[in-house]
């Protein structure tokens, strides 16, 4: 074995081994470092002594604050709700008109909605509320089952053709060429004369024998004209407002295959005071009725 | 005719790779199967030509310490080390730009991810760890590797983990548990690897001349044993078909979750940190030609670190479905452990503060410092994040992200890089490293680096954390998932900006480690005479 | 210090002190949570994943979801107000492995089932940013394209039995008919199937009855994920822990 000696640079003394020339210096612990590991250890037995810690054998030490992450959630919930206690109990009692009247209410009830679209709706519906392909635009005023303030919360409760709920919207428009109500160059026809309803038809002839096609099958649901049906969800062929598209090829393919738009119901998902208000910020988007 | 015996062996693995090849029960354990058949091939044909980074042939005089094994172990760290950041730099720019997804299966984000976690922490890192402890322990010692070629069966067999490990991950092969993705049968094959190296590793600690063990070792040592452990016990599986590549976890549920993070944690415990600290107790001590700081630190530090760090995993799981007691424990545990890890770092600095002078003039000096400081300032920032009340902010953000950067590009790759530069030379024999000022830009360029991706990780994930929870005046969640996605984009773009200049770096470490392994010389300025302005 | 040159003389002592320290925290922490009672919640429906269901996770698995979607909502106001009820660790006593997640570059998946639409889920999984600007989520257009492999079903289904999962000898034998009928509403094995699992939903999943694609199986199983435990029979305040 070696023998320890001194080092040059700070004077302390090394502890006599070297290895491949390393040497170590014998320098007593840090005084601030022990101490705090100490302060450390001291403060972990007085947190496990206060909270939740020790498994034993059949339960743990519950710890003598009585915490509880779940217990704290809870009281927190409880108390954001009473924080909104009184709007709550308001929106709760008034019909949907009567809230859209009291401004302080309408304020709330619009801000709450706004929220609950936010995490709700937004993916579907996009950020402004204007829609895409398939998801309509809430913004707008043409309505697929109704714009008025009651019809948009039903909507949003029981959804559109929404099988687990019952009372959920449903119609649907057949797929009249996957299921051979009509062949293809009646198809062709019935979707020249839509065309036409919005002045965009390019082949007459093909129109003109599309009407009566139409008035056999479309006008149904979509109504003589082409104004469409609320009671149906059916839309209006006539404007500039489409769902999925306005250019022949979609419209060929909505007739043959139909489409069949599905919205979730969120009367299951969430309490009927945020359908409420998710109502009145939607009718509040421009195109309320 | 030495030859021929492992030339039978390997002709024997590939026959029965070749089986399982025919019989396999679904395709990609087939595909694989054909990987380990073409590895046999090639061993084959290497064995027969005898090359040069095969084992040492008989006839060549046997050098005092095996160093074949730990060249190549060098090589093998920068090559995975490239690779890694790669895919790093990858991931990055995926997640600022999404259609670099390509909407394919091998090139989306889900599968890459785990290719850079596994390529950074067990091919750089792991590499890394092999040949240095190879390289200390026998310096250490004074005895040859222990067990004869072993060591090279422990290279060779730790790439061949690699390489099923990481094409798995790319055409879906994976466990998904976070850090031991890989699949069982690639698991069995580490393990198989493993146990040799600790052989190895306790054999030349067995031959060793002088009688006491250097501390080095010390962490050399629980690194590797604890990684068998937590190896073993978090990669318990069934497989579907033992000639298939799925399995499911003996675990499920709330006990799966604490074994993984359990393992998880320890990972960094013991893999990025109890193992990375054996090669600073080594480099550092020698680069700055002075005695380690203290003796005492050493122990109390060494014993109480690895006591700790194994409780510690439950802050990965805080307010989840665990149960409250132990979340409370592995907070507790977390904050004891800031001392136990500080203390590497004081016995590290305080080395180092017997030759401040060489900063000026000696660039690894410097990176060790860095990577001291970095070492210190993630252990203190875990600690923190372990208090339930911040945690309930930063999990699940960018703010995580930023923390393991911190600690893995800081610490870990900056001791690594540092180590490196010093054991080229002297493994290749060279007087010297092809240029100082090389290593003086490849500091920078990580530094900014590394300084760009933890303060815009930090930014990112305190935004998404409070606009996560961010209510109006009314009592109203403020805003939808997809702005806070959208408002953290800018600093996506400077992480990945920040992961570029990372790479640099380490392109410029490899042409000069190159370089100076062929003993060039450039020639420059020397260091310190006049900083250049960047200072 | 003195005698710490015994340990440090002795590399076997070394190795041996070395496991016995890194062992303790282990099973003190990890063992209690196989035997405390309360560990996991008592509450009414969680059944082991349909054949279908399973394949579907396995894809989620290997596609690596769970890298940026979290399957676990902690008990905080603002979670529990944008993802529903807190996640209890009854919901994934037959996950093996867990799916609990560390980060969320996407948002928490725990209650994703019946939020939206199948058509909405096939057109999101295709091409994520044609419904959510901002997203940065891959695009998995192969999905729709790649039709599962039905004949190995049942040895996951007996692999997940070894771990635990009580799937029965029913489930077992039944395991490709059922895989089949999820799929597929006109099949006659749907009657079957909701009597071996409870509330599966049965449809086409990904608008193509003519496969059963990979599309279909990991909607099955988004579909399903928050739908089995009865939270209206849940009694919060029995289980705090
Ligand atoms: C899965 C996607 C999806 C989500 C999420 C969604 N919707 Fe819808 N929504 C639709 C589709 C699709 C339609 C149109 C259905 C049709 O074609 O008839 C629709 C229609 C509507 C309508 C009727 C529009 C009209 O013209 O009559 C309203 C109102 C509406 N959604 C509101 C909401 C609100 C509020 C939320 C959130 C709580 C929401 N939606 C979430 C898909 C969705
Ligand atoms: C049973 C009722 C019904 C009948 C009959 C019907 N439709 Fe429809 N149609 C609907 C409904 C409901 C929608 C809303 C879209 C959806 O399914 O989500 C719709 C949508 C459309 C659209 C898409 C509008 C847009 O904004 O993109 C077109 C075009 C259309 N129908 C044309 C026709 C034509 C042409 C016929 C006859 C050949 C027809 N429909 C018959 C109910 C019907
Ligand atoms: C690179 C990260 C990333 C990966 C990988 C990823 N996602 Fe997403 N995911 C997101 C982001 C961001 C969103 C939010 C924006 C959006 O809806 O697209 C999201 C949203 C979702 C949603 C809607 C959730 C909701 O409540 O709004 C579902 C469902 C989903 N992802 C499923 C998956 C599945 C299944 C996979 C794997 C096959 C996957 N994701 C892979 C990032 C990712
Ligand atoms: C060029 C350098 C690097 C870049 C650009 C980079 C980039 C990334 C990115 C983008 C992620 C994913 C983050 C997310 O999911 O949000 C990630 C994760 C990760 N990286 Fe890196 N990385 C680099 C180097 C390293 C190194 C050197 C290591 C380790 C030695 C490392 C270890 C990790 C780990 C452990 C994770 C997972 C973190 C977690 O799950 O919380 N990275 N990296
Ligand atoms: C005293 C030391 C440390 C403590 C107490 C600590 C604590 C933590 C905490 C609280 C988290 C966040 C968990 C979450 O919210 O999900 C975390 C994550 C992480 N830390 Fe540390 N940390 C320490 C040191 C380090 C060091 C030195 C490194 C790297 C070299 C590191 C690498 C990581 C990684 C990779 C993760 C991400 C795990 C994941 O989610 O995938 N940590 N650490
Ligand atoms: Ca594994
Ligand atoms: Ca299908
Ligand atoms: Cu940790």
């Amino acid at each position: 074995m070696t023998s320890t000696e001194r080092d040059p640079v700070s004077g302390t003394e090394t502890t006599g081994h070297v290895w491949d020339g390393i040497k170590e210096l014998n320098t007593p612990l840090p005084r601030w470092w022990i101490r705090t590991f100490y302060v450390t250890i001291i403060w972990a037995v007085g947190y496990c002594i206060a909270y939740p810690a020790v498994p034993l054998i059949n339960s743990v030490t519950n710890g003598v604050l009585g915490y509880s992450s779940r217990a704290e959630v809870a009281v927190e919930l409880t108390k954001a709700k009473a924080a909104q206690q009184k709007y709550r109990d308001k929106i709760a009692k008034l019909s949907l008109a009567e809230i859209r009247k009291d401004k302080d209410l309408f304020q709330f009830a619009v801000a709450g909605g706004r929220s609950a679209y936010a995490v709700n709706c937004v993916q579907c519906h996009g950020s402004g509320a204007v829609g895409s392909t398939g998801y309509p635009n809430l913004n707008d005023d043409e309505w697929l089952w109704g714009g008025n303030l009651e019809q948009i919360a039903i909507t949003i409760a029981h959804g559109i053709r929404f099988d687990e709920d019952e009372d959920t919207r449903i119609s649907e428009m057949p797929a009249f060429g996957s299921d051979e109500i009509l062949t293809s160059p009646q198809i062709n026809d019935t979707a020249e004369y839509v065309l036409s309803l919005s002045s965009k038809s390019t082949d007459g002839i093909a129109a003109r024998n599309g009407k009566t096609l139409y008035a056999e099958n479309c006008a149904p649901c979509h109504g003589e004209t082409g104004a469409g049906n609320r009671e149906l969800g059916a839309p209006s062929l006539r404007d500039a407002i489409w769902l999925y598209g306005s250019d022949k090829k979609t419209i060929v393919e909505t007739i043959s295959k139909s489409r069949k738009g599905v919205m979730p119901a969120w009367g299951q998902r969430l309490d009927p005071l945020t359908i409420k208000q998710l109502a009145v910020y939607v009718h509040s988007l421009g195109g309320g009725e | 005719m030495a030859a021929a015996a492992p030339m039978i062996l390997y002709g024997l693995a590939g026959l029965a790779a070749l089986f399982a090849a025919a019989k396999a029960h679904d395709e990609l354990f087939a595909i694989h199967a054909w990987l380990v058949v073409l590895i046999c091939i090639i061993a084959i044909f290497a064995t027969a030509r005898a090359l040069k980074f095969g084992p040492e042939a008989d006839d060549r005089p046997k050098e005092k310490y095996l160093d074949g094994v730990v060249r190549a172990g060098v090589v093998a760290t920068v090559f995975w080390g490239l690779t890694g950041f790669l895919v790093g730099v990858v991931i990055a720019f995926q997640l600022s730009f999404p259609e670099l997804n390509f909407d394919l299966p091998y090139t989306n984000f889900g599968r890459l991810r785990p290719l850079h976690t596994s390529a950074v922490i067990f091919a750089f890192g792991g590499n890394a760890l092999i040949c240095t402890s190879f390289y200390v322990v026998q310096r250490t010692t004074g005895a040859r590797l222990a067990l004869g070629n072993t060591a090279w069966f422990v290279f060779w067999g730790y790439q061949i983990f690699i390489v099923l490990a990481a094409t798995g991950y790319l055409l879906g092969v994976t466990q998904s548990r976070e850090y031991a993705e890989p699949e069982w049968y690639v698991d069995l094959w580490l393990t198989v690897v493993w146990v040799a190296y600790l052989a190895v590793f306790l054999g030349t600690l067995f031959n060793r001349k002088e009688p006491h063990i250097y501390v080095a070792n010390w962490f050399y040592l629980s690194f590797i044993v604890t990684v068998a452990m937590l190896h073993i016990v978090n990669n318990l599986s069934m497989p579907v078909s033992f000639l298939g590549s799925k399995s499911y976890s003996l675990f499920s549920g709330v006990q799966d979750a604490l074994t993984q993070w359990w393992y998880g944690h320890n990972a960094v415990g013991f893999f990025l940190t109890a193992g990375f600290l054996g090669i600073m107790y080594y480099f550092v001590p020698k680069q700055a030609n002075r005695p380690v700081y203290s003796y005492r630190l050493s122990i109390v530090h060494f014993w109480s670190l690895i006591f700790l760090y194994i409780w510690a995993g439950p802050h990965h799981l805080h307010y989840t479905a665990l149960p409250d007691w132990a979340q409370t424990l592995g907070m507790v545990f977390s904050i004891m452990l800031w001392m136990p890890s500080w203390g590497g770092m004081i016995n590290g600095l305080m080395t180092l503060s017997g030759a401040w002078d060489k900063l000026r003039t000696d660039p690894i000096i410097r990176m060790m410092v860095l990577s001291l400081a970095f070492y210190g300032m993630s252990t203190f920032e875990g600690p923190v994040m372990s208090i339930k009340a911040v945690n309930s902010l930063s999990h699940y953000t960018d703010w995580t992200i930023g923390h393991v950067h911190s600690g893995t590009l800081g610490w870990v790759g900056m001791i690594t890089f540092s180590a490196l530069y010093f054991l080229v030379p002297r493994l290749w024999k060279q007087d010297g490293l092809y240029s100082l000022r090389l290593i003086n830009w490849h500091f920078w360029l990580a530094t900014l680096g590394i300084v760009l991706y933890t303060a815009s990780m930090w930014v990112s994930g305190i935004t998404q954390g409070l606009m996560w929870r961010a209510y109006d005046s009314l009592g109203f969640l403020e805003y939808s998932f997809a702005e806070a996605v959208a408002a953290t984009h800018p600093m996506n773009v400077i992480r990945a900006l920040g992961g570029v200049l990372f790479l640099l770096g380490a392109l410029i470490m490899t042409y000069n480690l190159w370089r100076s392994a062929r003993g060039d010389k450039r020639s420059e300025r020397p260091m310190g005479a006049a900083m250049p302005a960047t200072v | 210090m003195i005698n710490h040159k015994v340990i440090e003389t002795n590399a076997t002592l070394m190795l041996v002190l070395s496991l016995v320290v890194v062992s303790i925290g282990g099973i003190i922490e990890i063992a209690p949570l196989f035997y405390l009672e309360n560990t996991i919640e008592k509450v009414e429906g969680m059944r082991p994943y349909t054949p279908l269901e399973l394949v579907g996770r396995n894809i989620y698995i290997r596609e690596g979801c769970y890298t940026c979607h979290s399957q676990m909502i902690r008990p905080f106001r603002d979670e529990v107000e944008r993802y529903g009820h807190y996640s209890l660790a009854a919901e994934s006593m037959y996950d093996h492995p867990f799916k609990w997640g560390s980060k969320r570059t996407g948002p928490d998946l725990a209650r994703v089932g019946g939020r939206y639409s199948d058509e909405w889920h096939v057109q999101h999984m295709i091409a994520p940013r044609s419904l959510v600007p901002e997203s940065i989520m891959p695009g998995y257009p192969f999905l729709a394209r790649t039709e599962i492999r039905e004949d190995d079903i049942a040895l996951h289904l007996k692999a997940n039995k070894t771990v635990g999962v009580p799937y029965t000898a029913d489930m077992i034998k039944n395991a490709v008919s059922d895989l089949k009928a999820q799929a597929n509403p006109d099949a006659d094995g749907g009657e079957a199937l909701q009597k071996r699992y409870p509330k599966t939903q049965i449809r086409d999943f990904d608008g193509n009855p003519k496969k059963i694609t990979e599309m279909d199986a990991l909607l099955a199983y988004l579909q399903m994920l928050r739908t089995l435990v009865d939270f209206s029979a849940y009694k919060a305040e029995d289980n705090l822990r």
